[in-house]
């Protein structure tokens, strides 16, 4: 179908975002690996020095390096926990038949827009905060000592934080896979009998798994690289407290303008989320050719 | 067939669907109500919800006392900035690759794909150092330029998404009428795109408007969108709840109602067509 000369015209017009993606992976990719080989902070200029694997050496020995790949892991972890229960739950109600279906699906939608530096710090002050924040308004009033958040569970804080972010994401998805589900099918198992359950575990669950896996991908992509809720409400501590790697690795290089250490940092960082993606990938791929 | 449903369950699913939708939306309802709060109302306790003297003085403060309007057009200008320059590198090449795929052009939609993956972080340093030399740091230009190339993967997959539900026929029918490429892409193709270009810029505003790790790395003073002026409320002036509430409000308004607008889409874009 297509002339050789049409075939032409498809590169040409292909080329512009190829070569500007290609720069824009190359270009910086290959700077952070350079740095990452040198002794280089910015406080000290011209004073430059390859050192090798010593970045790496320092950045994955040092104690802060195993507190935040533990403080990723439970972050995103906790998040997808959370998110993919709660998610599975608020689209098997929603898809129930009620009154203001549209205006609820509207309401339970409305966190995901919601910039994460306004979400993270009402979260922080309106609700969190132990003298004037909400939660302390409700355990004065049931007579319990208002809990501070963020000082004593701060990794916790920040979960609930994120997760009330990505809930309606991942109820979107599920909610949109729960609807392509055949009824028929279902009506057929009450009539032979099934429980509710057993319908849930056999029939409702099988047809979302799909859905499930690709929320899980998509979410662990973003929040591999939470960092602005971390920002505004902890700064990552106290201590290492709630420090994930993408937040580890800015503090090195923009407060401790510890270039070297932050690229070595940068570069393990995608090597971690190269490990995700490998995944996503193939399940996105395999839809491709669907 | 459609389930009847007696109208006993219809009440109470409808009780227990608009708890949940309230008490997810409740936080963002309670920043609503405390920006027409007094300060001290704001705080007290207990805290009332409706019973309170609305104001709107919080709204003019922030203005007057942080030039809110300049942070909100700086948010404007970096968000449709880099979503119409995604449009106009993304809307040729997913034309063609939907249009005229060739042995490749599944491995090259896969790839670009692939740069999403990367981590901002992975790539910070040099970034800023770019941008710091070549004197980018705190500028809206060097964000558009950002925000359009981390964008760009997805633009170009939900336009490619979109392009694909064309039928092909109606371009062959125009090419044997004898179209030229030209009158191919104004007149036949591009009324049928509209649809899904539109949907594809919305979702793309949301993103870059709520995007929160380069603009709050990239910007100081000057060129600061929303998300790092509000970033600038972390201590201790977040402490005044009713101003913090009036920012946030009117920093969050637009986009809440262009997103009601794209719900659909959202599922689409966001999971890059794997979830119809």
């Amino acid at each position: 179908m297509a002339t050789q000369h049409s075939r032409a015209a498809a590169r040409l017009m292909v080329s512009p975002a190829v070569i500007l993606l290609l720069g824009w992976m190359i270009v910086p990719l290959s700077m952070t690996i350079y740095f990452s080989f040198l002794s280089y902070n910015l406080l000290s200029p011209g004073m430059e020095e390859w050192i090798g694997f010593l970045n790496y050496e320092f950045f994955l020995t040092d104690p802060a390096f195993f507190a935040a790949l533990s403080n990723t892991l439970l972050l995103v972890g906790g998040v997808l926990l959370i998110t993919i229960s709660g998610g599975v739950g608020l689209a098997l109600i929603l898809d129930q038949p009620f009154w203001g279906q549209g205006l609820v699906r509207v309401l339970v939608i409305a966190p995901f827009f919601v910039m994460p530096t306004v979400s993270a710090l009402v979260w922080k002050n309106m609700f969190m905060n132990p003298v004037n924040g909400l939660f302390a308004h409700a355990a004065k009033a049931v007579g319990l000592e208002p809990f501070d958040f963020l000082a004593q569970a701060p990794l916790f804080s920040i979960i609930l934080i994120v997760a009330w972010q990505w809930l309606p994401f991942a109820t979107l998805i599920l909610l949109t896979a729960l609807q392509s589900l055949d009824s028929e099918q279902l009506e057929a198992a009450e009539m032979d009998g099934a429980s509710p359950a057993k319908r849930f575990v056999f029939i409702v669950l099988p047809h979302l798994a799909r859905a499930i896996t690709v929320v899980v991908l998509i979410q662990t992509i973003f929040l591999l690289s939470i960092f602005a809720e971390i920002l505004v409400t902890t700064n990552g501590g106290p201590g290492y407290a709630s420090t994930n790697i993408t937040y580890l690795v800015y503090a090195q290089s923009l407060l401790q303008f510890d270039v070297g250490g932050g690229s070595a940092g940068g570069i393990v960082a995608v090597l971690l989320a190269n490990i995700v993606a490998i995944f996503l990938m193939r399940m996105i791929g395999k839809n491709l050719e669907a | 067939m459609a389930r009847a449903v007696t109208t006993s369950r219809k009440v109470t699913y409808t009780a227990v669907a608009w708890a949940i939708g309230f008490a997810i939306f409740f936080p963002i309802l309670w920043t609503i109500l405390t920006s027409f709060k007094t300060e001290a109302e704001a705080i007290a306790s207990p805290p009332s919800f409706i019973g309170f003297a609305w104001t709107l003085e919080n709204y003019g403060e922030v203005q007057e006392r942080s030039n809110y309007l300049r942070h909100f057009w700086n948010s404007v200008i970096i968000s449709f900035g880099s979503t119409f320059l995604g449009l106009l590198i993304a809307i040729p090449a997913a034309w063609a690759m939907a249009f005229v795929p060739g042995k490749r052009t599944k491995d090259v939609l896969m790839w670009m794909l692939s740069t999403k993956m990367l981590p901002p972080v992975g790539v910070l340093i040099p970034i800023y150092l770019i941008f710091r030399d070549s004197g980018l740091l705190d500028t809206s230009f060097g964000l558009v330029i950002v925000l359009t190339l981390i964008n760009l993967p997805i633009i170009v997959w939900m336009l490619y998404t979109y392009f694909k539900e064309i039928p092909g026929e109606i371009l062959e029918a125009a090419r044997m009428d004898g179209a030229t490429l030209k009158y191919e892409i104004i007149h036949v193709l591009t009324p049928m795109a509209v649809p899904g270009i539109a949907s594809t810029l919305l979702l793309n505003v949301i993103l870059a408007w709520n995007e929160a790790f380069w603009t709050l790395n990239l910007t100081a003073a000057k060129a600061a969108p929303l998300t790092a002026f509000i970033a600038s409320y972390s201590s201790p002036e977040g402490l005044f709840y009713a101003k913090l509430s009036a920012a946030s409000t009117m920093a969050i308004a637009p986009i809440l109602i262009l997103g009601w607008f794209s719900q659909k889409q959202l599922v689409r874009g966001l999971t890059f067509g794997a979830v119809k």
